[in-house]
């Protein structure tokens, strides 16, 4: 057994037991963060936050709603609406965070294509970024199930049927995932059960895969610049703060991180108050009929670009390209040949790539979100088309680039 | 080295038994995910096919699916096609188009537009014509003709008849 002694004081007490200066360095004080870098660093920070309102509403919801199809469309629209004191306080917030988190992924994503944060040793941050963003996206439309109005039924007969691959007619997989025929009270029971425990305890555990897939890289910089992150520390630690290219992680990085959460999370009350409306799709006001499909159906506006290379192809083209779309970015560290780990503003044709596809994509959502009909059907092929195009193009563009 | 071996067979034995426990556990996790019995054995549907007006698209409802039930007029019944007649249900004297209300691509209910005489899919903007072809991508085929089973003038759906199985086996429904 190890050797303890009479505590001098609480800290001290802990310290002996569970080394807590020890961790407090490890995790905070002596980790390193480089300075040269802008407030798209702070969206990790940001989605962290959004993820704890998403969870702390959700606790909150979880008490009143009821997981039965006669019952979940007015536990909902009632109970938590009308009855319960602040109950729409945690629906409007659960609702506004699980669509804003989506555009915040998107933005650190982006950010990470633009500053080749996946290059050079960070490949495993932008795996388990990617796997992040599919379970959350699993989560998002579980989610979607449990008001159980209009659109909560047709996107999950719409979603689960895809399960039939096309031409595979895989049929007894689609009603083995619904439990039934139609989504019934069997498939509400088990997506409600994924969304409440499942799939938050995977996003949790890739979260923290996620950090620490960025301890032994560390964060990159807004110059691709490779740090001697030990050297810059010791220069830190020796009291040249000013020449020393990192700071703390906490206090001082932190300092700056919270400074933009203030204000994303203001923004995100003005949502919550005054907005919430873009959040909450009018025909899931109307409960769930199986005999009655909405004139006009659409995902979620972060689904609307995925959504829009499935549709305008026939049906085992369109799900051949969906699934492209899906696992296309994950490979992106492989399908970028060039070793320049910089902004894509120096990286020549990859500047252009880069500007092309997020052009495209949001190309794509706009086309998704209107009615498959005359010029709308003919620019969301050509976008749809033109994203598989860019795809297949990036080896070769980023293959030729010069070394900067 | 005799430690060893005797670790290894541990490792063995452990292997074993957990994996015998991993099938098991898969086994029942896969089974508890199945339709229930009660969903399985949801009932059959009889319909009376003397009271449909003709023209008129009437939904009725098996195992949770809109079931298309339309009578052809004169007109229709003159000018099918031979692809057409394969999928036609004869009642009596009466001549009917039935078909599972869902579109084959994602499985949206399309709506019947009269004026066209025709289905028009809102999700992807699919279409079918009064006989339940398809007349604009991308569904990827006629609607699907639920097991039906023809006695006298009423149809029992949910059974399997000789004209039902008839269209199975040339492939006019899956």
């Amino acid at each position: 057994m190890a050797h303890f002694t009479k505590a001098t004081s609480v800290k001290d007490w802990l310290n002996q037991r569970l080394a807590i200066e020890k961790v407090e360095k490890v995790m905070a004080s002596e980790y390193w963060i480089p300075k040269n870098i802008n407030f798209l660093w702070a969206m990790g920070m940001v989605l962290a936050i959004t993820f704890a309102l998403l969870l702390v509403s959700g606790i909150f919801l979880l008490m009143y709603y009821q997981p039965d199809v006669k019952d979940a469309f007015y536990s909902v629209n009632y109970t938590i609406m009308r009855d319960v004191d602040f109950g729409w306080l945690w629906r409007h917030v659960h609702g506004v965070a699980a669509s804003v988190v989506f555009l915040v992924i998107y933005i650190h994503m982006f950010t990470g294509i633009y500053y080749g944060s996946y290059k050079k040793g960070r490949e495993m941050i932008w795996i388990s970024g990617m796997l992040l963003f599919v379970t959350f996206s699993a989560e998002a439309f579980s989610g979607y199930m449990l008001p159980w109005g209009q659109m909560s039924y047709w996107a999950g007969m719409v979603i689960t049927n895809i399960f039939s691959l096309g031409g595979l007619h895989l049929d007894g997989l689609v009603e083995w995932i619904r439990g039934d025929y139609v989504p019934a009270q069997a498939f509400l029971g088990r997506f409600f059960m994924l969304h409440v425990l499942l799939l938050p305890l995977v996003i949790i555990g890739l979260i923290g895969l996620h950090f620490a897939a960025l301890r032994i890289p560390h964060v990159n910089n807004q110059d691709g610049e490779e740090i001697d992150f030990n050297a810059e520390a010791k220069k830190y630690l020796a009291g040249d703060k000013a020449g020393s290219k990192v700071i703390r992680f906490a206090n001082d990085f932190m300092a700056k991180d919270l400074m933009v959460v203030g204000v994303y999370l203001i923004f995100f009350f003005y949502l919550v108050f005054f907005q919430y409306g873009f959040a909450l799709d009018a025909v899931n006001f109307d409960p769930a009929d199986g005999l009655k499909t909405p004139a006009h159906i659409y995902p979620e506006w972060y689904f609307l670009w995925s959504y829009e290379i499935l549709r305008p192809f026939s049906i085992n083209i369109g799900l051949i390209a969906f699934g492209f779309a899906q696992v296309i970015f994950v490979l992106l560290p492989w399908l970028d040949r060039s070793p320049n780990a910089v902004p894509a503003s120096r990286r020549g044709l990859f500047s252009v790539w880069f500007w092309l596809l997020l052009i495209d994509m949001i190309v794509l959502t706009a086309m998704g979100k209107l009615p498959p009909e005359g010029a709308f059907s003919t620019i969301g092929l050509v976008a749809a088309v033109a994203f598989i195009v860019l795809w297949i193009a990036l080896p070769f563009i980023t293959k030729y680039e010069k070394k900067v | 080295m005799h430690n060893s071996s005797r670790r290894g067979f541990m490792g063995k034995a452990f292997g074993a038994v957990a994996g015998v426990g991993a099938v098991g556990s898969l086994i029942a996790m896969k089974k508890t995910w199945d339709p229930l019995p009660s969903v399985k054995a949801a009932g059959f549907t009889t319909l009376d096919m003397t009271i449909y007006p003709e023209g008129e698209l009437v939904t009725e409802k098996l195992r949770g699916k809109p079931i298309f039930v339309l009578k052809k007029t004169a007109a229709m019944v003159a000018k099918q096609t031979e692809s057409q007649k394969a999928r036609d249900v004869v009642v009596g004297d009466s001549h009917f188009m039935l078909a599972i209300g869902l579109c084959t691509h994602l499985g949206c209910i399309p709506a019947y537009i009269p004026a066209e005489e025709g289905f028009l899919c809102a999700c992807h903007g699919g279409k079918f014509n009064w006989a339940g072809e398809v007349t604009k991508v991308p569904p990827p085929r006629a609607f699907d003709i639920p097991p039906f089973k023809i006695e006298g003038t009423t149809l029992v759906l949910g059974e399997a008849g000789p004209e039902y199985k008839a269209m199975k086996d040339s492939g006019i429904t899956l």
